[in-house]
């Protein structure tokens, strides 16, 4: 792709990060340039072509430009770097290393490297000279924080190849020779360990991406047990402000069963980044023993940073978690808020003067989402191993509204739907994902179904779904006696819905901030389940309305009670066999 | 306005608009200043030759003929130790009859704290009003805004905070500020003895509206010279932040932009975060705490403003009438601070978490309760219990005029926990019950 003569240009109109640019020579829809302020070169991107009229959107603040500045094109799109040293990188959106920045405050115009070049890694062969080899195959491995990270021939590569030589076990810096490939045309092409893609274009490289059957374990109730994700699976994470999508997503990067954990805080606050920062050193990986950050990765373009590099901020993210899985590993890619880069797209397209579709975004909204969602998944790679991309995404509606087009474009898009409701934050029921409103698709696939009878246990999703048809019977009975009054239904409604607020405390409430509470292994979730049912599968008989919640506030104490305690401690089963006691007193 | 010597100086106005107007000119940077007839001006758009200047005072008797000077550099504020005590305008003149400022020419609207170079923030502020300190406990470095109708005494809460808070220095940002409001806080702060500590620039709305859109910049300039430079706790109260945003709507629409929801510009999400993520603890113990109000109309938070400033800021605090007790409450369900984990439990006494859940939990069962009597049910006796626990809690702990240390707070907790519930229905895990329980 590299031009022999770069396209030059000069600016000839400004309006915020939206540059109009008069050209002398071919360019690209999305190709990089580079705009010369002084001693400063702002990096931009190609958005749209008008003749010799070129708009760009500029990463950096335009303060200060002059028209007649000159820009310079780049012959590529956005890419990323790619090579051992990713893992535990805070990134800014273009995958600049910010650690590596000077000062305080972010310097315009300053790009660092996303790797370090200095640094040597224990590089293993796994090919063998003579091998054929395309795009994507393992040629060697290094240690990255225990991961096997694997050396691939790069995924620009197209065509098949001959392995000429490799390199011997031993210690390398990214950047030396580990192999020589010959192409069919017998040139010899050198490859080190480092390679680039353009982040807008999926990675591919894989045999086939069947539908995703095995859990992803979140250590979260109201997911694993009621709507579980898959690995390489997709879902959404909708809710007005205040309602715990942050939370919920940061609980689910501490605890699920992933290789790697990718976090793309995109638009959102810095704060809620330092956290991470400040937490996930400190953390273990009950997997692995090591810290949390060391399977981390942080794409940072938080909310007062660049508009148009927060929009590629989640395709930076997509792009390294597409390279982790061309390695045969289990990736957990995390957007907070994907409502945050479809503003970035609203900006830029209202700069442009675009027809805007509905609420002024752009008319495409619901194509770029799909696209992207698309390109998570579980694959089985070349050589038959597997890896997988499971992607989480929140979204902001405005106002609340879940009629808003981010939301129903992402509905669209992904199979798990975790609707937070504004009524059980404000109850303080976290996490406030609606249990009527929120589903999984993943619970009809019969792949899955099987998982679970093989994994769990025959009547799983039986259980599952009784569940979910006590906690509607539960809101139903409610309404009800909202309706008619406490004592103008019979005795039974007041048991059929307090059996769901058994529910409801004991399964789904789960309070992140509490030590034990906060993670629920599978294994937990599945003994707390039963013993919930047993207790609302009993009959029992009460003189008064009033009895039934008093005997269930008690009831779901105890419960309460167990999940502060370790699983199966004395004072879990002190909590329990006092549960046993009331209900043996009440039971008929 | 300065002048400077030998600048070229655009007689030719092309266009002109309620707040814009364009002229030919060469040379000019994006975002530069310049004078259009004695009015201070920015660049908000070049095309070619075109030059669009947004004029801050409105363009009312601007002829075309008027003398335009570009000052070839972005508004500006000079900072120093001085800057304490006196009382400036939007662009940073003094208003207070004292002398110019002697200091450093500083850019307004810098650069961003690279989000690897910020400190978790973890210094409680104590305020005394429970609705605050026990529900939704602040921390230094925070951003926060009051969500209030416009009835509402924000300002005097705003106040009474800043005070309470042992800040180095309070920043205040007025916009679209009343006269009388102005003076309250001229007085309020100067009766506390507290006017040495105190930056203010202050955009009333006796001043063009326009103007109002530097106002936030200013304060938060002045502050990262305290917090960065010489090291302070800084607490900058920005009121009222719904004007600014008023403010924004206007230049956009008459920018012909695309509005999005509620006539706002599509970017408002941006414009107020850039703002508001100012917010900062600083590793070398500095600190920018935000305090801010967003007036609301009717009680509406899914009104665009507010609706972006609640996905920005690290929760809010919402204001509303008790009618039960006739008092002004920090309301516990549509309030938040989503810095108080890293500080409840932690700086405070172990059972505070817990003890705030269950209140809280407690007061929306009354709220049910209420409902139900409302819809002409009979009261349960658990019903009954609820609605005077909320009643007493909401007179004690939630009222703004609460003023207490977090200890007491706890206690007064537990003793209406203990007054009106049992341990079951209460419901918090058993050690602190056995610690705090009483009768
Ligand atoms: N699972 C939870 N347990 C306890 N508190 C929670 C939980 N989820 C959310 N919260 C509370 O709600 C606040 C807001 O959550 P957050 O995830 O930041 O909301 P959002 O991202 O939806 O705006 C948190 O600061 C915390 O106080
Ligand atoms: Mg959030």
């Amino acid at each position: 792709m590299e031009k022999e003569n770069k396209t030059t240009g000069i600016v000839v109109g400004i309006v915020a990060n939206l540059v109009m640019v008069e050209v002398n020579g071919p360019v690209a829809q999305n190709e990089i340039c580079f705009i010369t302020l002084g001693d400063e070169r702002l990096m931009a991107e190609v958005i749209k072509v008008i003749g010799k009229n070129v708009y760009v959107q500029v990463f950096e603040s335009t303060r200060g430009l002059k028209p007649g500045s000159v820009v310079e094109f780049q012959g590529h799109m956005l890419e990323v770097t790619l090579g051992p040293g990713i893992l535990s990188k805070n990134y800014d959106g273009l995958q600049n290393d910010l650690d590596k920045m000077e000062g305080i405050f972010l310097n315009r115009g300053e790009y660092t490297d996303p790797l370090d070049r200095d640094t040597k890694w224990s590089f293993k062969p796994v090919a063998t000279v003579g091998d054929e080899v395309k795009a994507g195959d393992w040629l060697g491995e290094v240690d990255e924080n225990g991961q096997p990270h694997k050396i691939m021939v790069p995924f620009k590569m197209n065509g098949t190849f001959k392995l000429k030589e490799i390199a011997g076990e031993g210690e390398y810096t990214v950047d030396e020779q580990i192999a020589v490939v010959t192409d069919e045309n017998n040139n010899d092409i050198k490859l080190t360990m480092v390679q680039k893609w353009p982040v807008k274009v999926a990675v591919g490289g894989f045999k086939e991406k069947p539908r995703p059957f095995r859990l992803l374990e979140t250590g979260v109730r109201c997911m694993d047990t009621l709507n579980p994700i898959t690995e390489g699976g997709t879902g959404f994470i909708p809710g007005p402000f205040g309602t715990g999508k942050t939370v919920l997503q940061h609980a689910i990067s501490k605890q699920a069963e992933a290789d790697i954990v990718i976090i793309a805080a995109c638009g959102e606050r810095a704060n809620e980044v330092v956290e991470i920062f400040a937490e996930f050193p400190e953390l273990d990986d009950p997997r692995t023993g090591k810290k949390l950050i060391e399977r981390t990765i942080i794409i940072a373009n938080t909310s007062n940073m660049p508009v148009a590099a927060r929009e590629a901020s989640v395709y930076t993210a997509m792009t390294i978690g597409e390279y982790y899985r061309a390695m045969g590993l289990k990736v957990l890619l995390m957007a907070d808020s994907t409502s945050r880069w479809a503003q970035a797209l609203r900006e830029m397209s209202n700069r442009l003067e675009e027809l805007p579709g509905p609420d002024a975004f752009p008319m495409d909204l619901s194509a770029i989402i799909s696209n992207f969602y698309s390109r998570a998944g579980f694959v089985y790679l070349n050589n038959g191993q597997t890896g997988s991309i499971t992607f989480i995404g929140t979204v902001s509606p405005a106002g609340g509204n879940l009629k808003e087009p981010v939301t129903e474009s992402t509905r669209k898009a992904a199979r798990c739907f975790y609707g937070l409701s504004q009524a059980r934050a404000d109850g303080k029921r976290y996490p406030a994902i609606d249990p009527i409103d929120s589903y999984s698709k993943y619970l009809e696939y019969p792949e899955v179904q099987e998982h679970f009878a093989k994994n769990i246990s025959e009547d799983w999703l039986q259980n599952v779904l009784d569940v979910k048809d006590i906690l509607l019977r539960g809101k139903e009975t409610m309404e009800q006696i909202n309706i008619l009054g406490d004592d103008g239904v019979p005795i039974n409604f007041h048991e059929t819905f307090w059996k769901s607020e058994l529910i409801d405390f004991v399964i789904l409430q789960q309070d992140a901030f509490d030590s034990i509470d906060a993670s629920t292994p599978m294994e937990r979730q599945k003994y707390m389940l039963s013993k919930v049912l047993e207790v609302v599968g009993k009959k029992y008989s009460f003189d008064h309305f009033e009895d039934v919640s008093s005997f269930f506030k008690q009831i779901i104490n105890e419960f309460k009670q167990m999940n502060y305690s370790e699983f199966k401690n004395d004072k879990f089963f002190h909590h329990q066999e006092a549960l046993e006691k009331l209900i043996n007193e009440r039971a008929n | 306005m300065e002048s400077q010597a030998f600048q070229k100086v655009y007689t030719k106005l092309t266009n002109i608009t309620k707040a814009t107007v364009t002229l030919k000119a060469t040379d000019v940077g994006y975002d530069e200043i310049a004078s259009v007839a004695g009015r201070m001006a920015q660049v908000v758009k070049i095309t070619g030759e075109d030059i669009t200047l947004q004029i801050f005072e409105g363009t009312e008797g601007v002829p075309t003929n008027a003398e335009v000077s570009f000052l070839g550099r972005p508004p500006q504020l000079k900072v120093s130790d001085e800057l304490a005590g006196r009382f400036f305008n939007s662009y940073g003149d003094p208003i207070d009859g004292g002398p110019e400022i002697q200091g450093e020419l500083r850019d307004i609207g810098s650069p961003s704290v690279n989000p690897v170079r910020r400190k978790q923030p973890s210094q409680l502020i104590a305020t005394g009003i429970a609705g605050i300190d026990l529900n939704n406990t602040l921390v230094s470095g925070q951003k926060i805004p009051f969500f209030a109708d416009p009835d509402q005494p924000y300002n005097q809460v705003m106040a009474n905070v800043a005070l309470r808070a042992k800040a180095d220095k309070i920043i205040l940002g007025g916009m679209g500020l009343s006269n009388d409001d102005y003076l309250y806080f001229k007085n309020v702060f100067d009766n506390a003895g507290a006017l040495d500590r105190i930056v203010s620039f202050v955009n009333t709305t006796e001043n063009p509206p326009v103007e109002r859109l530097l106002v936030p910049d200013m304060a938060l300039t002045a502050a990262e010279y305290f917090a960065v430079d010489k090291n302070e706790n800084v607490l900058v109260l920005l009121t009222d932040m719904t004007l600014y945003a008023d403010a924004l709507s206007i230049v956009s629409n008459r920018m012909d932009q695309i509005p999005s929801k509620d006539s706002m510009p599509g970017s408002l999400y941006s414009d107020l975060a850039r703002i508001y993520e100012k917010a900062v603890q600083f590793p070398s113990g500095g600190s920018i705490t935000i305090i801010a109000v967003t007036t609301l109309s009717g009680g509406d938070i899914t009104h665009a403003i507010p609706d972006n400033t609640g996905y920005i800021t690290e929760g809010q605090l919402f204001l509303r009438r008790d009618s039960e007790i006739g008092k002004v409450i920090v309301d516990p369900f549509r309030s938040l601070s989503r810095l108080k984990q890293l500080v409840i439990g932690k700086k405070t006494r172990e059972d505070h978490p817990q003890v705030m859940n269950s209140a809280i939990r407690l007061y929306a069962d009354a709220a049910n309760a209420r409902t139900k009597l409302e819809n002409g049910f009979d009261l349960t006796d658990y019903d009954e219990r609820t609605l005077d626990f909320a009643k007493e809690y909401s007179d004690r702990l939630l009222a703004i005029d609460v003023n207490v240390d977090i200890d007491t707070m706890l206690n007064i907790s537990w003793g209406l926990f203990g007054k009106y519930f049992s341990k079951a229905e209460v419901a918090i895990r058993e050690n602190l019950v056995e610690k705090y329980w009483e009768n």
